[in-house]
């Protein structure tokens, strides 16, 4: 048995990690700056955390309709969003975060600031899953989700995406849709975003407005490009490590948005391609000790 | 006479009170290579961003093999066989060739989830794109990022990229802007080559000996408006376009 304390700090990681996976998808592969990732999170979280103590569906069923529901609230804003470029999204995917912040704490509804409690692990063989189990479950989604990731980044779509990425105008004289393709990039990361949220709702058993404002946004939007936007792995590493740090001391965890922010500063200055990044010290590092065994 | 295939009439497109191009008429036809000249700010990109639909028009109409494609999307115009470039290159930079061409097969595959999440390096697509790629001279890139490479080899690409959409019409806009004298001879020579496989072709340039060798026929605008359109000997001749454009530079 791995001690609990343990196991809650393991599960926290993943989830970060799918959120930054799935950020990932919109900002790095697609290259559509999101500053409201965390709504979609938090979609995902209440819709699963009603569902399961409002209609009584089991796990099994709220956190795949949380990860559905999250995915329709992201077709419904993206596709007039994505009209909009660069710093025009930025601002509003960021309003986007605050209003629905303030729709799960001034609507009765949603549980307001005390937010939604009651919510359980999920029940398998007539029992409740242990933590240990848990977290396995979780990382066999997790596991299947970065597969997904790198067949789409093999395929057509993914191609569309780089090219949009790297050029929208030209991207469009090739035949690529490109409002199309963003939509669907904005979709599929939010749904994973919804996804995440199910599983942290369900973990965490009660849920606030709080853990799913702009500043969780730009939390996972630091872990990505702390590890390297558009990689495939370095979101993960960002979320290991940005989710260890607060844990293993205790100022960190006080000053968590300052030490952020100087460490964004910092790779900003010097690694601007994040640790995992195709010029990073780190891959040219990996590089050259595949190249000499 | 050959074959119709691209007829503008009375093109029209207005920014804020502006007119950037106002009741341009002409028509392309298969096979040939239409030269467009004008000093700078006469219309001529303007014209292609509208053929090619980044901007919808004030008035007038594209028909296109018969066709009007006024108020379509570029990728809907593109996959109707329109390839364009552009004045200033805009390759993808962190592909490389064979990537950036690829990006241009994409389109045959996307209709149907199960077609779009299958991989992009099949082997018929790889086979077709190594033979443009071998045709526009790219060979010697062929894994090397778009960003890395020279500006006459970032017109290539984009050369390659158009001629990957099968294109019966490539927009050429300034192929030889900014290229050393034997760069843009190589280009105009693949520029022969691609007329030669009976794609039409419409060359925005501002280097007259370019023009004059390589257009039977040639359409002048001036502030918006078409001056003069006929041969190149015609052009040469002409009295207002010597005083709006030629007359300026002797």
């Amino acid at each position: 048995m791995i001690s609990g304390y343990l196991i809650t700090i393991l599960i926290t990681i993943i989830v970060y990690a799918i959120l930054a996976h799935s950020l990932n998808i919109i900002t790095g592969h697609a290259g559509q700056i999101s500053l409201g990732h965390a709504a979609f999170f938090g979609i995902g979280a209440y819709t699963s955390a009603l569902l399961y103590t409002g209609a009584g569906f089991p796990f099994w069923v709220s956190v795949p309709l949380a990860a559905a529901v999250a995915g329709i609230v992201g077709a419904l804003f993206g596709i007039p969003c994505l009209r909009v470029r660069d710093d025009f999204l930025a601002i509003t995917t960021m309003g986007i975060n605050f209003v629905i912040e303030a729709v799960f704490l001034y609507i009765p509804f949603f549980g307001g600031a005390m937010g939604i409690g009651g919510i359980n692990l999920p029940k398998w063989f007539g029992r409740e899953m242990s933590k240990t189990e848990y977290f396995l479950l979780i990382l066999i989604v997790f596991v299947l989700l970065l597969l997904l990731d790198r067949r789409l980044g093999r395929s057509w779509i993914g191609l569309a995406w780089a090219s949009i990425r790297e050029d929208e105008q030209a991207a469009e004289a090739m035949g690529v849709d490109v409002v199309r393709f963003k939509v669907m990039a904005f979709v599929l990361g939010s749904s994973i975003a919804g996804l995440a949220g199910g599983f942290y709702a369900h973990f965490l058993t009660f849920i606030m407005p709080q853990n799913f404002g702009f500043g969780q946004s730009i939390v996972i939007l630091c872990m990505v490009v702390f590890g390297g936007i558009g990689t495939r792995l370095g979101p993960i590493l960002g979320a290991v490590i940005l989710g260890i740090l607060p844990e293993v001391s205790r100022p960190i965890m006080e000053y968590r948005t300052l030490v952020y922010g100087l460490l964004l500063l910092a790779m900003m200055r010097f690694q601007p391609s994040g640790l995992l990044g195709t010029e990073s010290i780190l891959t040219k590092a990996f590089k050259r000790i595949a190249y000499h065994s | 006479m050959g074959i119709l295939l691209l007829k503008v009439t009375g093109l029209s497109k207005e920014f804020d009170g502006l007119r950037a191009l106002d009741q341009v008429s002409f028509a392309a036809e298969e096979g040939e290579i239409l030269g467009i000249i004008g000093p700078n700010g006469a219309g001529k990109t303007t014209l292609f961003n509208l053929v090619s639909g980044i901007y919808p028009a004030s008035g007038g109409e594209v028909a296109f093999q018969g066709k009007s494609i006024l108020g379509m999307k570029p990728h809907q115009i593109s996959r109707l066989g329109i390839g364009r470039t552009f004045q200033i290159v805009r390759p993808f930079q962190n592909l490389d060739v064979e990537t950036n061409v690829l990006v241009a097969y994409g389109h045959r595959f996307y209709p149907g989830l199960w077609n779009s999440i299958g991989p992009f390096q099949r082997p018929d697509i790889l086979r077709e794109v190594g033979m443009l790629i071998e045709g526009t001279g790219l060979e010697p890139y062929r894994k090397q990022l778009a960003k890395n490479l020279p500006l006459g080899i970032k017109k290539r690409i984009e050369i390659a990229r158009a001629l990957a959409l099968k294109p019966s019409l490539l927009l050429l806009d300034e192929p030889s802007g900014g290229l050393r004298f034997e760069e843009s001879a190589q280009l105009m020579d693949l520029i022969r080559k691609v007329s030669d496989q009976g794609i039409s072709v419409l060359l925005i340039e501002h280097n007259m000996q370019v023009v004059m060798d390589l257009c039977k026929r040639i359409v002048v605008l001036d502030h918006g408006s078409k001056i003069a359109e006929g041969s190149p000997e015609e052009i040469r001749s002409n009295p207002q376009v010597i005083e709006a454009y030629l007359g300026k530079e002797d």
